[in-house]
This record gives structure tokens, sequence and C-alpha cells, in this order.
């Protein structure tokens, strides 16, 4: 059997937790769900449509709102009674503290964001691919445990219903958690004006060291207010201190799902184009046509962006005849 | 203050990683190497800690011997004590690194005093396991906090500060302490002409690797395959915009 974390927040759901789900379902065997704290309770229905046939649902009072070491008690206390073949949480920033946690607890292997691919479960080794340099290598990894732990590297895999939705019985339980281990509590939590975020946002308008300066970036701020998007930025324009690091896209920064990414003066780097990858369309605006960022592209426009970008933006406002 | 902070010799980020011919290692003929970049932070955040509250900073790194040259760097910084466990330079497991390091760490203890914080980088550029910290965290039995984008200290706590999924989290722990810092937290300074002098002097402490390999181990690395280009050209300068925004509009976003 294997155990899969689904990850919310304060009864939200996580989606990237059906990626996880998903990926259980290639084992082939019976798969059941983790939920921590009393408000996600009402997520068991949703689990069954991904092919959990059992949601174990703890509650605690130190479940309430996420913290590693509770989570990780939590998930320790249910493995030792379950005892499954393996532990499987998404490689989201939660999911990879949490289950180094449970690793530490259990001085077990743990193999972070492995991917869909080539896996070999038929021995009691497994061996997996998994991501290094933030998906720009690979590595082939083998695992020796008694409960395997591992995480799904995010977008992965193809999140999909199971073929035959299952439904998830619910089975409460209290874990073990032993107040004084929980050592690090959140005293506070802010949650941050509902809005456009660069992970989630549509339309990405991204800028690099070829805007030049700070207050280059209005008009890339313009465009992205004309289409209702963000604007990001590569790590040379963080370095430079013309934005703040939470603007930028890429493997230290951002991983970002748009459906259309402008990159403007973006020269493309491996650490770039980790976090730029996962837009569905890219559109390169650069001077240098031999660029990483362009090679790359789906589409490009070569020239100067200070002239492009702010005729993309009068383009759009003359056809909404504004 | 006693602060600790642990880094990484890893190939320059942005550089295109290739592998040896039987795939067991980066091949490192034309890279070069840096200290990976949440680590970069964190030692900036160690030496920031210091000169607020009095004290000093410490760098460790496990690796091969080449990362001498990672810790003189930190040491043109400005950290001041430096530890090696100098490695084969083959891949190392996260249980075997935490091993080893916690055993170095508790010598270091021995000799000079319990460390108020030890500070990691949320994962290493290279191989990005995300467990190193948490692992030596609890064979110290220490409180662990990851992903810090913000670090401020009372002297008894420390209060964390980061952001997931678009929730800020604030976190307070008793010190001592271990933090893995990320990217954004700072922006780390540069070393000074003082700096890299007082570097070449720098005593490098070796310490033996002790450590039992644990259950992880890698059998190859593999360059993901090229995607094939899929380029296309809409054209130069301004005049190409309007083609920009057909795109825009085929895909329902205007």
């Amino acid at each position: 059997m294997i155990l899969v974390l689904v990850e919310h927040d304060r009864g939200v759901l996580a989606p990237a937790s059906f990626e996880a789900l998903t990926f259980a379902r290639a084992f082939d065997c019976e798969v059941h769900a983790i939920t921590l704290g009393a408000p996600a309770d009402e997520l068991a229905p949703y689990l069954g449509a991904y092919g959990a046939t059992a949601v174990h649902q703890a509650h605690h009072d130190l479940l309430v709102d996420y913290g590693p070491d509770a989570s990780a008690d939590a998930l320790v206390s249910l493995v030792a009674t379950l005892k499954p073949g393996a532990l499987m949480a998404t490689g989201t920033d939660r999911g990879n503290e949490v289950l180094a946690h449970v690793a530490a607890r259990l001085d077990a292997p743990f193999v972070a964001n492995v991917t869909g691919e080539n896996l070999d479960a038929s021995a009691d080794r497994w061996e997996l691919t998994r991501i290094r340099w933030g998906g720009s290598l690979h590595e082939r990894a083998t695992i020796t445990a008694d409960v395997r732990l591992l995480t799904v590297a995010l977008h992965a895999v193809e999140p999909t219903p199971a073929p035959a939705p299952a439904v998830a019985t619910p089975m409460p339980f209290t874990p073990t958690i032993d107040p004084s281990a929980a050592i690090t509590i959140v005293r506070d939590r802010v949650k941050r004006e509902v809005g456009q975020t660069l992970a989630t946002a549509s339309v990405v308008v991204g800028g690099g060291r070829g805007v030049g300066s700070a207050e280059g970036f209005e008009p890339l701020e313009a465009l992205a207010r004309e289409l209702g998007g963000v604007v990001g930025c590569s790590r040379a324009v963080t370095n430079n201190g013309w934005r703040n690091h939470t603007d930028q896209v890429g493997q230290t920064g951002t991983r970002i799902g748009a459906d259309v990414y402008l990159a403007c003066g973006i020269s493309g780097a491996i650490q770039h184009w980790v976090g730029a990858s996962g837009a569905k369309c890219i559109i390169a605006i650069n001077t240098d046509a031999a660029a990483n960022m362009v090679t790359k592209a789906d589409y490009a426009v070569i020239g100067d962006l200070h002239e492009i970008v702010p005729a993309i933006t009068a383009a759009i406002r003359s056809r909404r005849g504004v | 203050m006693r602060v600790l902070v642990c880094i990484k010799r890893v190939p320059a980020p942005g550089a295109r990683i290739n592998v040896t011919e039987d795939g067991l290692a980066v091949d490192t003929t034309n890279l070069g190497f840096t200290t990976s970049p949440h680590e970069e932070c964190a030692l900036e955040a160690g030496l920031q800690l210091v000169e607020e509250h009095g004290g000093s900073a410490t760098a460790l790194t496990l690796g091969p011997p080449e990362a001498e040259e990672q810790l003189r760097y930190a040491a043109s910084l400005g950290v001041t004590d430096a530890a090696l466990i100098p490695t084969d330079g083959t891949d190392w497991d996260p249980q075997r690194t935490a091993r080893a390091i916690g055993h170095v760490i508790a010598e270091l203890e021995a000799v000079g005093g319990e460390f108020d914080v030890i500070l990691f980088g949320n994962e290493s550029a290279d191989s990005g396991g995300f467990q190193v910290g948490v692992r030596v965290a609890r064979a110290l039995g220490r409180p662990m906090i990851t992903g810090a984008k913000g670090l401020t200290m009372d002297g008894t706590t420390a209060r964390v500060q980061r952001e997931i999924d678009g929730t800020q989290e604030v976190y307070e722990l008793r010190l001592p302490a271990i933090i893995g810092v990320k990217e954004g937290i700072n922006l780390p300074r540069y070393p000074t002409m003082k700096g890299r002098l007082a570097s070449r002097k720098l005593g490098v402490q070796i310490h033996e690797a002790v450590g039992e390999p644990g259950g992880q181990r890698m059998v190859q690395l593999v360059s993901p395959p090229e995607q094939e280009s899929r380029l296309v050209v809409l054209g130069a300068g301004p005049a190409a915009a309007d083609k920009v925004v057909d795109l825009l509009a085929e895909r329902g976003l205007l």
C-alpha cells in the first residue's frame, strides 16, 4: 500500500496533490491518502476520484495550521501502524520539508523530486528518476528502505482522475504528537492579498538584464496591467537590485505556469529556463537572435524591447479601441 | 553569538551541465565553481547576525579538497574560522552527508562551545535533496525551519519569516536553532581587498568524514533530451507588435 500526503491550507486543497495521487497509482497497489487537521476532512470525496480508497484524517490541536514538526509526528505515527510500502508527497516547499522531517525521524532515505519516468519497483530496491539542477539534469537513483519516502516533482506528472473512481473511506485518527517536540510552531500567518501571483498568473511579462534599470520596467508593468498579468524578472535583475527577489523567475525563484510568458531582454540561462519552461507559450523579445531564450522560445521578435514592448501595449489598446 | 554556516561547492549556476561518459559525475572540464546560491545568502545572513550581536562566524563544507576555495571566499567576506570535511569527490547521499556534518559540528562545539545558530541553504543547487539541514537538526536535537526569507534574533529566540504558496508564516525558534535560508533574504556582499588578503591567511581545519552511507544511491546522471526547436520568428522591431497581439488574442488574453 502507498500512502500519499494531501496538502491543503486550512481545508483548501493544494491541486498539486492530485499529481502525487496520480503518480502513486502507477505502482499498481492500493493507494491511501492522509490529510492533516480537521479542516481537511471535507476533501475526502475529491481524493476518491483520484484513486484513494481510504483517507486517514489526522485530528489534533497542533494540526490546525501547518507546522513541520507536528506534521511529521502525525505522519510517523500513522506510518508506524499502517506500515505502507511508501509515503509520498508533492515536491512543494512544504512537501519536501515535511518528508525531510519524517526521514530524519525514521533515519530513512528520502528521494526528493521524482519524475514519472522509468519507475522500477519490481524489487525491494526501487529505481527512480529524480531531478537535479531544477530539472536540467536527471538522476537515476535507487532507494532501499522499509518505507520509501519520496516527493513527486511539481508538474512532472499530469494529474489524471482514476479510470475507476474509488470511494475514499474516511478514517479519522488522533496521532501522537509530543507538544514539547513540536518546537517549530507558526506564530503568525498572513494570507497575501487575493490576486495574481507569479506562480499562478496567466500572463507573465519578464524582464532581464536588457531592461537596463529599475525604471526600465515601467513599460513592462504597463503591458502586464493591460493583460491582467504580472511582471517577473531574471536573477541578473534581482542581483542588480532592480526588483525584489519575489519577482524572480527561476530555479532559486518562482516556477511559472502562465499561458503566455513574454521574456524581454532575457538571455535565458539554465537557471532562468528552469523557472520559465512551465509556461505554455513563450514569446522572446531580444536584440540577440542567438540568445538561449530566443532559440528555446515558441515565438520571437528580434529587436529592442524598449521599442517593442510599448508598441505591443499600444497595439492592444488600439485593437480595443481605447 | 556563535554562528555556523554550512555551504556547498557547486558548478556555477547558469552554465550548461554536461555529464561524463560513464554518467557517474558532472563533467567539470569547462565549469567554474561557486557557493550554492541559497548558501551565499546564508553566509550574508550569518555575517549580519555577527555584526549586530557580536561573536564570530564559522564556515563548514563537505566536498572535494578544492572546496577550500569556497571556504576562503567565505573568509574574504568576514568568516573567521573554517572547517573542511574532504571527500573523494564522489556523490554522497544525503544521509551520509548529514551524518558526517553532524559529527563534525559536535567536534567543533566540543572545542569552541555551542553554536547559537547554524545556517544551511534551503537546498543545494546541484543535487537538491532538501534534507541535510533537517537531518542534522534532528541529530543535534535542535529546532529547524527551512525557507527563511527574513531572520531576526533577540538573544534567546530566532524569529523566522517565510512565504509559502502566498501565505506568509512567522516562526519562533528557541536558540540554539538551525535555519535553512532561501535566496532573496538579502543581497550578498562582495569581498573587500582587506578581506581577500585576510582569507589567504585563513587556517582551514580538516576533519575526517565519519558517516555510513544511507539508503539512497545515485546510479547514473542523464541529460534530459534536448528539446527540438519550435521557434517561429514573428519579425523584427516594433512592426512585429501586431503579430504578438494576434497571438495573445488567439489565446483569449485580450
